[in-house]
């Protein structure tokens, strides 16, 4: 059977107004993969990562823990250990591939979740401070790659938005379009900047996605598709992914378990997914910030300041968790109630983009995030 | 009221353009263009049309959650008898997880069938609700006032994430805004604030006052689990209902404000001891989870006492000049450009103040403002804006064959689901994406396979882009191997995905 991707994409070849040459091998494309997973609506980072060994925590939470059916906590060292939902990731952590940050925020201090997902997305220092997301910014620092960013959503989140190209994707339930009319349409928009630009990244990611970008999308399947792209030789090197729903006021036990189980599930199925090209992959899971330390009074937890980040890939030097603690006693709190964060973000990400792409970590620092005076966190990528 | 500018037939055709597709939903293509009249569309207005009327109510939703809540329970009861009556040995508990009391063991088959029953249900209402929505939307002669709905319930969202928003997120629009959008803000903010859909999707429902009857109760029982503050709906009023962010309140305003919302429920939502009786499924003040005491916002001490604090609160914040600033960015984002003229914004904030938030007086001056009458087009339709343009430039009194609830999910925009309760964004760049603009080619395909060749789109065309259709356009449909090509490329085309 003809796969109908496949002839959009060469009917957009035969308009001849769609594909640029393919430079992809002539331009030594970077064999490096990096993943960003936006985890949206402020993780618990507490509860992902219990520093069960802080006296602090069990007076702080007491039975206000991951539900007994989930399992008992996943040991990480003296004082933190993972939730029991993430299997995968934990085992990762066992080989030496998993990472966990704790203690650690964006520059913003308020909460608002849009307001703090803005500043984690532009890496900026306030929220709507600048126009476009730090991916983006890095995206002309690393040696060209054959294939545009890719976010595998509809649209485009925040940290990919910007001057360099960058496309979307996501499975559709939608039946085929009809080429000639795809043609016809591909010379109407020639006239038009904005919607000339967007048309033809759409049909490239879709001849890209061939026959394994159909059907139900489910936290396997967005990784797995995502290792598709990535996988590909000339394919996107950066991806951008997103989940929902971890912003849990009311009964979070249950919640919490549900959403870490679906991360877990997706960084299983890019591992699974890409292969060999795992090596060469980083992953991290960051979210706009942490919750409150206690419990409020539904089962859940309000809106805080530090969390925790996950890291995962083959070329993660991991198997540690990276805290300076501040620990969770009374007066230790930021504000009375929240997690001290004593680790930045940008400085996160700068260390792990920059290493893993060859980028030197401070020049990263300045020309990504205008941030001269932090520190990049290094050492967390393999050499 | 006219538009300004009235100097040639072309600015006319316009500014006829821009009545029906800026201000509007698009022109019906089986209707005469109404005119550029738009405050005088309010008459028309008809807050509770036939569709939406059949719809089951917000009590109705409630007291069939309540009924799930109670079955599920006497499944676990059964369930636990049974497992005593087999007295199996107590798995052993590490002391970081909680005891396997009554609200965790695994979901018995029973439970499960039921969870799966209701989501059903759930999602079936949610499917008729969405559906009445889009049939209004579809045959309203005051699409100005109808568009003003879809920016309110955007504004006050309710997310239909969660079990009990599925089936209540719609009728939060039908009850609480439909009604109040043409009124005083201060009675749209309450009408949302105190309807249930609204208290259970910001967790107001269970919020307790820890010194309140209740609260107190519970500490001197030295329960396991103390009853106490949520402050997630205070938080979302200030930052996105009323003041809007950064506009200089603190975290001790947000708890403040969740101290003074304690109380407010909904009757037979939620089992918790020193409760009234109250009709089910409604608003309901209950004084025993209030949390006394005066309490100080933004500076100004509110004396009452129970429910009539919150909305002493409320009221005040309804015409603030930061709400008012708040809500005419918002006005001017969604109608005139994504950067908001500031002299727009300021003349829209100003009638808000001075006329003690008459929503009226802000919509005269806003489709008075030469900025919005001005060309080329600023905004980039949303999925929802430019389905419902579609539909009516084909006629549709409703699409059935298209199921178009499924549709805006692959738009990137299902209906009453922006996942927070910041509601979509209203930018160009939060829609004009690679994969969304081939999803919209492929939905315009399937919208136009829905009339067949019956519609000659270069009749068509210059009717529903009246003044603004390109001679590119009309000549890329003038070319078409069939006429059903042409409605596709029509309603694809960069004229028609903008307003």
């Amino acid at each position: 059977m003809i796969n109908r991707r496949f002839l959009l994409g060469q009917g957009a070849l035969a308009a001849g107004l769609l594909l640029t040459p393919n430079l992809a091998l002539a331009a030594a494309p970077t064999e490096k993969r990096f993943v960003f997973i936006i985890l949206r609506g402020a993780m618990d980072g507490l509860m992902t990562v219990m520093p069960l060994g802080d006296p602090a925590y069990a007076a702080l939470r007491g039975n206000f823990a991951p539900p007994a059916a989930a399992g008992l906590p996943l040991p990480l060292d003296a004082l933190f250990s993972a939730h029991p939902a993430l299997v995968e990731t934990a085992a990762l952590y066992g080989r030496g591939e998993a990472l966990f940050v704790h203690a650690i925020a964006s520059p913003y201090r308020e909460r608002s979740h849009f307001d703090a997902q803005n500043v984690l997305e532009t890496g900026g220092t306030a929220a709507y401070a600048l126009s476009d997301g730090w991916l983006n910014r890095m995206l002309p620092l690393l040696p060209k790659s054959g294939e545009p960013a890719l976010a595998l959503s509809a649209t485009l989140p925040m940290a990919l938005r910007g001057p360099t190209p960058a496309t979307s994707y996501a499975p559709s339930q939608l039946p085929d379009p009809d080429p000639d009319l795809l043609a016809r349409i591909t010379a109407l928009y020639a006239g038009d900047p904005q919607l000339h630009g967007l048309w033809s990244q759409a049909v490239q990611a879709r001849a890209m996605a061939g026959s394994d970008g159909r059907g139900r999308s489910n936290p396997g399947a967005l990784g797995r598709l995502a290792a598709t792209f990535l996988a590909k030789p000339g394919g996107a090197r950066i991806a951008v992914i997103e989940l929902q729903g971890w912003d849990t006021h009311a009964e979070q036990p249950g919640r919490l378990n549900n959403q870490l189980k679906q991360l877990d599930g997706v960084i299983a199925a890019l591992r699974d997914g890409l292969g060999a090209a795992w090596a060469d992959t980083v992953i991290v899971a960051a979210t706009e910030f942490g919750r409150t330390a206690a419990p409020n009074g539904t089962m859940g937890t309000d809106h805080g300041t530090g969390g925790a980040a996950v890291v995962v890939g083959g070329a993660v030097k991991g198997g540690r968790v990276v805290a300076d603690w501040p620990g969770l006693a009374t007066g230790q709190l930021y504000q009375g109630r929240d997690l001290r964060p004593t680790a930045d973000l940008r400085a996160l990400f700068a260390g792990l983009a920059g290493e893993h792409f060859g980028i030197d970590p401070p020049r990263m620092m300045r020309t990504v995030f205008n941030a001269l005076q932090v520190r990049p966190l290094t050492g967390l990528v393999r050499g | 009221m006219p538009p300004p500018a009235r100097k040639t037939d072309m600015t006319t055709a316009t500014s006829l353009a821009i009545a029906q597709n800026r201000f509007g939903l698009g022109l019906r293509g089986d209707e005469a263009a109404p005119g550029t009249g738009l405050v005088d569309q309010f008459p028309r207005y008809d807050p509770r049309p036939p569709a939406i009327a059949a719809v089951p109510g917000s009590a109705a939703m409630v007291v069939r959650f309540r009924d799930y809540q109670a079955q599920q329970i006497a499944a676990r009861m059964a369930q636990m008898q049974a497992a005593m009556a087999a007295e199996r040995p107590a798995p052993i508990v590490s002391p970081a997880v909680s005891p396997p009391g009554p609200g965790k063991p695994q979901r018995s088959l029973a439970q499960k069938a039921l969870r799966s029953d209701i989501n059903a249900q759930f999602r079936e209402s949610y499917g008729d609700a969405a559906r009445a929505r889009i049939v209004a939307a579809l045959n309203t002669t005051a699409p100005f006032a109808e568009r003003l709905v879809h920016f309110w319930a955007n504004h006050f969202a309710v997310s239909a994430d969660k079990l009990e928003t599925l089936a209540l997120a719609g009728t939060m629009e039908f009850e609480a805004i439909r009604p109040n959008i043409a009124g005083r803000f201060v009675d749209l903010l309450l009408a949302v604030e105190r309807h249930p859909a609204m208290l259970v999707f910001l967790d107001q429902a269970k919020s307790i006052g820890p010194d309140s009857a209740l609260g107190q109760a519970a500490r001197n029982r030295r329960g396991r689990k103390l009853p106490g503050l949520n402050e997630n709906l205070g938080r979302e009023i200030l930052e996105l209902h009323t003041l809007g962010v950064g506009s200089g309140y603190t975290q001790a305003d947000v708890q403040e404000l969740a101290r003074a919302l304690t109380g407010w429920s909904i009757g037979g939502f939620t089992r918790q001891a020193i409760a009234i009786e109250a009709p089910e499924g409604q608003f309901v003040f209950q004084p025993g989870w209030h949390q006394p005491g005066d309490r100080a916002i933004m500076g100004r001490r509110y004396r009452q006492q129970g429910e009539a604090q919150a909305a002493a609160i409320l009221g005040d914040l309804a015409v603030h000049p930061a709400t008012a600033h708040h809500l005419a960015t918002k006005l001017a984002r969604h109608f005139v450009a994504d950067v908001p003229p500031p002299a727009l914004v300021d003349r829209l904030a100003r009638a808000h103040i001075e006329s003690g938030g008459d929503l009226m007086a802000v919509y005269r001056v806003l489709v008075a403002a030469p900025e919005a009458w001005a060309m080329p087009m600023p905004k980039f339709k949303t999925p929802w804006d430019w389905t419902i343009s579609a539909l009516r430039g084909i006629g549709a009194r409703d699409a059935p064959d298209l199921k178009i609830v499924g549709a805006l999910a692959e738009l990137g925009q299902p209906i009453w689901r922006p996942g927070s309760p910041a509601g979509w964004d209203d930018v160009a760049a939060s829609w004009a994406a690679p994969d969304a603009l081939l999803r919209r080619v492929e939905i315009a395909e399937r919208i136009a396979s829905l009339v067949g060749d019956r519609i000659d789109a270069r009749l068509l065309a210059p009717r529903l882009l009246p003044g603004v259709l390109s001679p590119a356009t009309a000549a890329a449909i003038a070319n078409c191997a069939r006429p059903q090509q042409g409605l596709a490329l029509l309603l694809a085309a960069p004229e028609f995905l903008r307003r």
